[in-house]
This record gives C-alpha cells, sequence and structure tokens, in this order.
C-alpha cells in the first residue's frame, strides 16, 4: 500500500478495532449538525485529497474523498460540467466524501436525480480495515451487488470512504427562470401538470404564494417551454442567486429557519410523493423538487409531523433541531430495520465507524 | 435393467417428495410441478448452453401464496430461484438441483397507470413493454428499454437493472424504479424505496435492484413514467475506420451533447442484420453509428445540426439523418434485430456484454480482431457505444465440443481484457451462472467476501438463488491454478450443489 494517507486510516481503523474504539469519520466536518450526533474519536480524511482522474469525454470524474466539494467542482466547470444533482454547499471546507455520505441533493434532485444515481464506483475501507473497491468507472456496470450507491446517504456507518467516481454532465446549454403568483395547492397542481408534458423543467420552488420555477436545456427547447408556459422571466442574474442561495440553504427561508430552530423549533425535510396535498400542518413551509420535498418550520410535536408524512406516502426527517430525542430520522419497518442492523454488522462487526449516526445503536 | 438407483437419485426424489408435500397445503394443485415433464420447460433462461431441471417449479398466484412458499422453503432449507419471463442471458434464473423455482409468471397485472403522478404500479410478471404500452395513451412510456422488451418482465428487469439503448440519456433501471415491493426469504412482506424521492436510513434500493433474485423476492414494482418525446430523429453515419468511430462516439460526447442513443455496429454485424432486415446499411463501412436526438422539433433540429458537424468533423463517410418514423424505425431495424441476424448466419452464438471506458472502443475492438485469429471463430460486434457497453457475438457450433470449448476461451478472455481496459465484466446481462469465473478476474477475495456478508444481511440463511454473482474463494483459487497452469481457461464446471 504505497499512499501513506490510506496507510495512516488503515492503522488507526485497526487499532480501533482492538481497542473497541469508536471512530467518528471527519470530511470538512461542515455537516457535524446533521443526523444524530457524532460520536467517538475524530478520524479526518482531508489527507486522501485530489482528483484522481478526469475524463470529460467519458463523462466520469474519479476524486478522493478528502477532496473539497469546491475543488471539484471548479475542474468540473473548466470543462463546462457539473454536478447535476446540485449538491448543497455548506462550507468551503465540504467534502465529496461527506457529500456522498450525507447524500443530500438540492433543487434540481426531482428532474435531474440524486446522489446514489451519479455515483458509479467507490472504494471502501471498511470496519475489518480492508479496502475495498465496488462498481467502476463506466456508465453500466452490474458485476456484483452495487455497494459503491449504498454509499450515498450510509452517513459514514459502512466505512471510510476512500475515492469515488461520479457520473458528470455537461452544463445545461441555456436556462431561464420563471416566477407566477398562486396558493401552495395550485402550485403542486402545476407542477405535477407540467410534468407529464416534454418541457425542460429543471427545478421548483414554492413559499409564501410564490412560484419559481427553473427550465434547463437546450436554447431551443427552453424558449419553447417559456413562450408556453407564461409567467414572468426573472432577471438571470437574480435567478442565480436565487438557485445558489435555496442550494446552499443559505436563502431568506433558510435563514428564518435557522433562527427558529435556535428559538426552540425546528426544521423538517419532508419527503413525500410529488403529488401529495399540501400537508395538513400550520407551519410555514417551502416546497422544492416538483412537490416531493417540503421543509416545514414547526414546533408541532414530532409524531404529528411524521404521521403527516407518513399518511401523505412519504417520511420526515428532523434535520435541524437543538432536540434530537424524537429521533432524526424516521423509524424503519421490522424488516428492514433488522436488514439494515445485519448490513451495519456485515460492513462493520465491530461498530467501529460512525456509531448511532443513522439511529442510536445499543 | 434393475440396478438399484445411485444414493444420489434416491436422496433427490425423497427430498422432492418432502417439498411437494409441504407446499401442496399453501398452492392450488395446478401450480404445483414436479413431474419431469413438467419442469423441462424451466431448465434454462435465455443463456440455454447452461441446464439443470428443477426438483420443483410453483406458480403462486397471489403474494400470500408467496409467502407461504417462502416459510415453507425456509423451514425445510430449500434454495428457491425466482424466475419472470426467463430471457435473461446469464443463467441468473438456472434452476438449482435440490431447489425450487419459483415462477412469477401469473402475476401479471398492471395494478395502476396514473398520468398526474407519471408513475405506474405493476405486479412483477408484467412485461417490460406493456407498461409503455399501457402508458401510452397519456403520453408517457417508460425509458428503459432492452432489446428483449416485448417478452422480459420487470420483475427480471429489476433483477438485472436491466439497460436498453436508451440509457445514456434516460437511465438504467434503477434510475426508472421508485419503489420494490417483495418477500424477504423468511416469507416477510418488505418495501424498498417509495413514491416519495429518497428513504430515511440506508438506501436498499440500489442493492436489491441488479441483485439477480439473491436478497429478496420481487412481487411488486412502481416505476417512474416519462413524457414521450414529440420527435425523433437518428443520423446513421458510416466510418472507414474502427478507430475513428470510437473517437467520433468521444467527441459526440465531449461536444456536451448526451444522445438519446448512440450505437455502433462493425463490418461482420453490418452484413448479417442488413442480409436480415434489408435497411440498406453501408456495406462497405467498417463501422456504422446510429446517434439519435430526441425532444421538441426545436431541440431536435439543433442538436441534429450538432451531432453532423461533430460526426463529419470526425470524419464520417456517410451520413444520412432519418426523414420520418418509418425510415427512423428502418435504421434502427437491423440493430435491434442483430441477435437473430446473428442466429441466421451461424448454429450458435455468444453473447458477452462488458463495458468499457468509451476511449477504449478501437482497442477492445483490435483485440477482438486479433483473439478471432487466436481462437479460430468469428465474431460480431453491436454496442451500446454512449456508455461502452459491448455485444460481441461469438459465431460457433455447439455441436462441436471443442468450437464450444474455444468459444468460452474467447468470452473469457474478452471480459478480462474489459478489466484490464478499466471497465467490467457485465454492464447489463448480469452475472449469474456464465461469469462467476470472470468476477474473480474482477473483485479481490476481500471484495467477494464483503459481497458474501451483504447477502448474508439480506438472506442468512443463503437460499436464495445460490451459487449466483459471487464466486467462492475455492472456485475462484482453482480457476486462478488452471489459468496460470495450462495458460487456457477451463471448461466452467457449475457448482450445482
Amino acid at each position: 500500500m504505497a499512499d501513506p494517507a490510506l496507510r495512516d486510516l488503515i492503522d488507526r481503523v485497526r487499532a480501533a478495532r482492538a481497542d473497541g474504539t469508536a471512530l467518528d469519520i471527519r470530511g470538512g466536518g461542515t455537516k457535524a449538525w446533521y443526523g444524530e450526533a457524532p460520536a467517538g474519536e475524530p478520524l479526518a480524511t482531508g489527507a486522501l485529497c485530489g482528483i484522481s482522474s478526469y475524463e470529460p469525454s467519458e463523462l466520469v470524474v474519479t476524486v478522493r474523498a478528502g477532496t473539497p466539494l469546491a475543488e471539484l467542482e471548479a475542474a468540473l466547470t473548466e470543462k463546462g460540467q457539473c454536478l447535476p444533482f446540485e449538491p448543497p454547499r455548506f462550507g468551503a471546507a465540504s467534502t465529496v466524501g461527506g457529500m456522498v455520505a450525507a447524500g443530500l441533493a438540492g433543487p434540481a434532485r426531482a428532474a435531474m436525480g440524486g446522489v446514489r444515481d451519479y455515483v458509479l464506483g467507490a472504494t471502501l475501507l471498511n470496519g475489518r480495515a480492508e479496502v475495498l473497491s465496488f462498481g467502476g468507472q463506466v456508465m453500466k456496470n452490474v458485476a456484483g451487488y452495487d455497494v459503491a450507491r449504498l454509499l450515498a446517504g450510509s452517513m459514514g456507518t459502512l466505512g471510510v470512504i476512500c475515492e469515488v467516481s461520479l457520473k458528470v454532465l455537461p452544463v445545461p446549454v441555456a436556462r431561464t427562470t420563471l416566477r407566477f403568483d398562486v396558493e401552495q395547492a395550485e402550485a403542486i397542481r402545476l407542477l405535477n401538470t407540467w410534468g407529464g408534458q416534454p418541457l425542460p423543467l429543471n427545478a421548483s420552488a414554492w413559499w409564501q404564494g410564490v412560484l419559481v420555477l427553473r427550465l434547463a436545456g437546450a436554447a431551443a427547447a427552453v424558449e419553447a417551454a417559456v413562450t408556453r408556459l407564461g409567467g414572468e422571466v426573472v432577471d438571470p442574474a437574480m435567478a442565480d442567486s436565487f438557485w445558489t442561495g435555496l442550494r446552499n440553504q443559505t436563502d431568506e427561508f433558510f435563514i428564518g429557519a435557522v433562527q427558529a430552530v435556535d428559538d426552540g423549533a425546528a426544521l423538517w425535510r419532508m419527503s413525500v410523493p410529488q403529488v401529495a396535498a399540501p400537508l395538513d400542518l400550520a407551519d410555514e413551509q417551502l416546497v422544492e423538487w416538483g412537490g416531493a420535498q417540503r421543509w416545514l418550520i414547526s414546533s408541532a410535536p414530532a409524531d404529528q409531523v411524521r404521521a403527516a408524512a407518513a399518511t401523505a406516502g412519504g417520511h420526515a426527517t428532523l434535520y435541524r433541531s437543538l432536540d434530537k430525542s424524537p429521533g432524526v430520522f424516521a423509524p424503519l419497518s421490522a424488516p428492514l430495520a433488522r436488514i439494515q442492523r445485519d448490513l451495519l454488522a456485515a460492513f462493520d462487526p465491530d461498530r467501529v465507524f460512525n456509531r448511532g449516526r443513522l439511529y442510536p445503536e445499543r | 435393467m434393475n440396478a438399484p438407483l445411485p444414493a444420489a437419485a434416491l436422496d433427490r426424489a425423497a427430498r422432492q417428495r418432502e417439498i411437494v408435500a409441504a407446499l401442496a397445503p399453501v398452492v392450488p394443485s395446478h401450480a404445483l410441478l414436479w413431474q419431469a415433464e413438467d419442469t423441462v420447460p424451466y431448465e434454462c433462461d435465455g443463456l440455454t448452453a447452461y441446464r439443470q431441471q428443477p426438483l420443483v417449479v410453483v406458480l403462486p398466484e397471489t403474494e400470500g401464496q408467496v409467502a407461504a412458499v417462502l416459510k415453507t422453503c425456509h423451514a425445510l432449507k430449500v434454495p428457491v430461484v425466482a424466475r419472470g419471463a426467463g430471457t435473461g442471458l446469464s443463467g441468473g434464473a438456472m434452476p438449482h438441483a435440490l431447489g425450487v423455482t419459483l415462477s412469477l409468471a401469473k402475476f401479471n397485472k398492471i395494478l395502476k397507470v396514473d398520468a398526474y403522478s407519471r408513475t405506474a404500479t405493476v405486479q412483477c410478471g408484467v412485461r417490460n413493454l406493456a407498461i409503455s404500452e399501457a402508458a401510452s395513451p397519456l403520453g408517457l412510456y417508460y425509458a428503459p428499454d432492452p432489446s428483449s422488451q416485448i417478452a422480459c418482465t420487470i420483475g427480471g428487469n429489476v433483477a438485472e437493472n436491466s439497460g436498453g439503448v436508451h440509457c445514456l440519456k434516460y437511465g438504467l433501471t434503477l434510475h426508472n424504479v421508485l419503489r420494490v415491493r417483495g418477500f424477504t426469504v423468511e416469507g416477510e412482506a418488505v418495501e424498498f424505496g417509495s413514491l416519495a424521492l429518497d428513504t430515511p436510513g440506508l438506501d436498499l434500493l440500489p442493492v436489491v435492484v441488479g441483485s439477480e433474485g439473491m436478497l429478496a423476492v420481487t412481487t411488486e414494482v412502481t416505476v417512474k413514467l416519462v413524457p414521450k418525446p414529440q420527435l425523433a430523429r437518428c443520423i446513421m453515419a458510416s466510418f472507414d475506420d474502427i478507430r475513428k468511430a470510437g473517437d467520433a462516439v468521444a467527441a459526440v460526447i465531449a461536444a456536451g451533447i448526451i444522445p438519446a442513443g448512440l450505437e455502433m455496429m462493425d463490418k461482420p454485424m453490418t452484413a448479417a442484420v442488413e442480409d436480415f432486415v434489408h435497411a440498406g446499411y453501408d456495406l462497405d463501412a467498417e463501422a456504422i453509428l446510429l446517434c439519435e436526438s430526441d425532444g421538441t422539433p426545436e431541440e431536435v433540429a439543433e442538436e441534429i445540426g450538432r451531432m453532423l458537424d461533430v460526426l463529419a468533423g470526425a470524419g464520417a463517410t456517410r451520413m444520412e439523418v432519418s426523414k420520418d418514423e418509418a425510415q427512423r424505425l428502418k435504421f434502427w431495424s437491423g440493430r435491434k434485430n442483430a441477435f437473430p441476424a446473428s442466429g441466421r448466419i451461424s448454429p450458435d452464438y455468444m453473447c458477452m456484454d462488458s463495458t468499457i471506458p468509451r476511449k477504449r472502443l478501437a482497442d477492445i475492438l483490435l483485440a477482438i480482431a486479433e483473439m478471432e485469429r487466436k481462437y479460430a471463430l468469428r465474431c460480431a460486434n453491436v454496442f451500446h457505444a454512449g456508455d461502452g457497453n459491448l455485444h460481441p457475438l461469438i459465431l460457433f457450433d455447439a455441436n462441436d465440443p471443442d468450437q464450444l470449448h474455444r468459444c468460452e476461451l474467447f468470452g473469457a478472455d474478452i471480459l478480462e481484457t474489459s478489466v484490464r481496459l478499466g471497465g467490467t465484466v457485465t454492464g447489463e446481462h448480469g452475472v449469474g451462472v456464465e461469469k462467476l469465473n470472470s468476477m474473480c478476474v474482477q473483485f479481490a477475495p476481500e471484495e467477494r467476501e464483503q459481497m458474501f456478508a451483504l447477502k448474508a444481511a439480506f438472506d442468512p440463511a443463503g437460499l436464495l438463488n445460490p451459487g449466483k454473482v459471487i464466486p467462492t474463494l475455492q472456485r475462484c483459487a482453482e480457476y486462478g491454478r488452471m489459468h496460470v497452469s495450462k495458460g487456457l481457461l477451463p471448461f466452467p464446471q457449475l457448482e450445482r450443489f
């Protein structure tokens, strides 16, 4: 094993395993607030840094996990490509490994897919201190179980993500943002109706009586859609700033949410079918993803919020809150809980990594 | 004539009686087959070179019966091999000699097609094309289109993570499935994913999709439907050199274009299909590219223009754009009929399925040409060039044992060369039993052990489709030894028990 950074990590994992130490995998540390509370000794991945290979004509980039997300995005931008799932950037220190482990996606999620849809391969350091590679650098690959994609959203519970190969796409040639003054129910109806038509829909957001819609694709397709949909065209610079703020969760809604959380409320991320009617919760809501993601600032009891999400056919994540005692992630059905428990043990028998970060353990 | 039956056969008969007696109370009598003449049709899937008669075939009609069959088999520790239409090309549905084949053919109902949510919920035995047909009046369709789509079922597509000619732009099965409902090996109902776009906890859907029936039994699937493009047009471009055609593929992508389809055929394949469909292919070309654009009329006009520029710049010797839908379908007719056309020019063929980085297309083609000489067999090539997925068809006569043997060596050589070029042994057909040895080349022992551990988390007793996908350490050791000592690959001996 020539790589000293990886060698160090392997030694740390071996030692931790031997003496029962819990390790808290740490990339940029910008998402420590997300998920259940981190526990254990920090295990920094920053030394696993750099883009290993990038060939724009292959639409694939292979990058080490400790690489800053900003560095990866800069390299892609230079070649006119991007991460189409628009991962939120919570700070300059955010890493690619953290992006995959958290599995969070931005405004284009419904149209373009999520993190796991772009993971092609990964190298994982598991709880036995073995370095394993799954998937690869090609678009189509069904050799063995798709462990690489399982890592997206795993919150580091299966091991240290050392390197990932991601599918990337060209930046759309044209983008236009439209705005419509409509109430929530009408916004959801419009989004789902448009979704069934051949339109270059790329992102949507509804808040406080305004629906904002982003079209992206070939110039001709975007122009035709603008003519067809009507609405008010938003100034491109203002539109870019709006979508960036939404993506990075720094816009007005999220500033208000952070304030409300400080005051004892909770920010919930409700993941529901796109067609679900407005949730019967009288609090502030921001609707994204064509209706499939609904942000809720609420002081309502967790049971009530989770019941509303379940009734709608989805689930609710306690995204930001000072009090995480209701559990961050919605409880699993009995068979899924059992499979998940056994999977954690299959990758990390001594539960060295990010113990309890997804669900409390033991 | 009265020699006693061997002990193994007696054991087998006793085991069969035991399983039939246990299953008889939980399914209707017509749903339970065990007489040899009734179970013969199930002895193989689309990979006909590998056959095994199952001990018992059961065809449940309700989810309750599926649960009961699984509970019964689990209690008796009987292997269970789920089966859809049996069109798989890697032996994934090949029966287990001491197992039950669980045919889900009767789960053939489309439960809901909903225009507003753009989803269809169907039972696992519904055919791929039937979903698009049901959605068509709503202006929607199901995007993944494996060539076998008139026959293959969505349950099988989920098992294999099937692709098709449009997956560069529209994704694989995984990208188009929201929810899989099924049963654990113990017979407990379980759902992976939902109509929401993500899931709490570990995201198990990408592991279940493509797991070749080894983690759970699928009974119901909810898929995404997408709007039918208003228009599709296709460019047929000829190249006088394989390398130029390979470079043209990379040039199209590098220009920022994601074609709806991007396929390549080499000269032998073009000759074979032209003889079969008479589509007017350029028989002088060393390679033909089919490059498709879809979308609004404005979008297609713009994109076709850009594609023509790139292909001309890459040295295309002849280009023709489809004038109407009839001509577009004609362009595609040869590509879609590559397999039957190969069946006409050779008694048998073996289809490979590796994927390589696009930029290595020319390298693998030249390597395959070299192998044709080495193994003294012909090979015709079709590719999903846009995503680097190769389907070399090795032509041989299965009645000649030496040809079959050379064909298998040829196939293994292609797969190992693909891995060496940075690719994978299977892009969309699955490992099944066919590519078990090649998995030894692609994965290290620790990686294979991790996959076994993953399977055990879903199926602790190891009863769902055992012996497929992941080769044992012992098998790989044996394969490696033979490989090195003889300089030739062994005839693969299947692990049947």
